[in-house]
């Protein structure tokens, strides 16, 4: 309402380069557009306008090079994993994954020879969304959770050197 | 949909070779030795009292440890007459069956499957390549002595640790 009313025209504001950036890193988080299982279906009635990520500045993007967080909506399979690990590659720093229900958290009821057992187990995991599925409401949540972390983060660039991917295909 | 279904025609047809399954009470169901299967499948789909176009599934069962150990279960669908045929054919170890994708073209990915899960090689079969699993999977994970769990590996701590002696691979089979 600020803007609407002139409220803030003409006016000097301070912060420090750390507010300021994390603020822009948690006002736009743009997931990546892939659901794998039925958990997707949550994550779309999330998106869509009764529950409306946009708000949150949560916009869906059809690219990796284009996104900053990663939800990992269902079960993934050891087939599925290196896919998922390559997109996670192709999303420039910083990104963030979220793990959305049950078997993407740690396999699920799904405790079987071709799931993998939790995704932190290829990605780094930053936020877990329990449910089986989880609502939207749940969703909204764990973003939101993920936006006070953002908030709460204080180093800006990584210094440590990139870790390297490691080679799904022989150990699968 | 004309009468009874004409059992007897088929079993008339291939005297002494092609039996009834009494256990079965849904459909019309028969019991054929692999041998016959490719012929018995021309039959019902080119004779006039059958016209069995649609071939509508291929199951793959283990019955480890009795014998014989494998089973494929083919359903037929009749879109002219509206009958339903279960096929029952019973194989050794390890596991072969003649292919019907010449017969129904959509036995392809069927018996695809059916290799993927059980092992169960078709011959003649135009592309007979894993379809759920990835190319390097080794085993028949849907066989009853393969580990509900799976093997133990980086994505799968919960598995059973493989012994070197159980490992086969597609190589072995073919």
């Amino acid at each position: 309402m600020g803007n609407l009313t002139d409220r803030y025209k003409d006016n000097v504001l301070f912060t420090t380069s750390e507010n300021i950036m994390n603020w822009s890193r948690k006002s736009s988080l743009w997931p990546e557009t892939f659901g794998i299982a039925c958990c997707a279906i949550e994550m779309i009635a999330a998106g869509c306008a009764r529950y409306d990520l946009d708000r949150f500045g949560v916009v869906f993007r059809a690219s990796p090079r284009q996104s900053d967080v990663m939800i990992i909506a269902g079960t993934v399979t050891k087939k599925m994993a290196p896919i998922i690990r390559r997109l996670y590659d192709q999303m420039p720093e910083p990104r963030y994954v979220i793990a959305m229900g049950t078997c993407a958290i740690s396999g699920g009821v799904y405790n079987t020879y071709s799931v993998v057992q939790g995704s932190d187990l290829f990605v780094p995991v930053d936020v877990n969304v329990a449910g089986c599925p989880p609502r939207p409401d749940a969703l909204l949540h764990g973003i939101v959770l993920l936006q006070e972390k953002i908030t709460k983060s204080r180093k800006q660039r990584k210094t440590d050197s990139l870790p390297q991917s490691p080679s799904m295909k022989e150990e699968v | 949909m004309p009468g009874q279904f004409p059992l007897e025609k088929i079993i008339d047809n291939f005297s002494g070779q092609v039996s009834t399954d009494p256990t079965v009470t849904d459909m019309p169901c028969v019991v054929v030795p692999p041998a016959v299967l490719v012929a018995l499948c021309l039959f019902l789909r080119d004779d006039d009292a059958f016209k069995f176009n649609f071939m509508a599934d291929i199951c793959g069962v283990d019955f480890y440890p009795s014998l014989p150990r494998y089973q494929l279960v083919y359903h037929l669908y009749s879109i002219d007459l509206g009958w339903r045929l279960r096929i029952k054919c019973p194989l050794d170890d390890p596991p072969k069956a003649p292919t019907i994708t010449h017969i129904w073209t959509t036995a392809n990915w069927h018996e695809r499957e059916a290799f993927d899960m059980f092992g169960i090689v078709f011959e003649g079969h135009p592309d007979l390549r894993r379809i759920y699993m990835w190319q390097e999977f080794e085993g028949w994970p849907m066989r009853r002595n393969y580990p509900l769990r799976g093997y133990k590996d980086k994505y799968n701590p919960f598995g059973e640790e493989k012994a070197s002696s159980q490992k086969h691979t597609i190589g072995d089979i073919l």
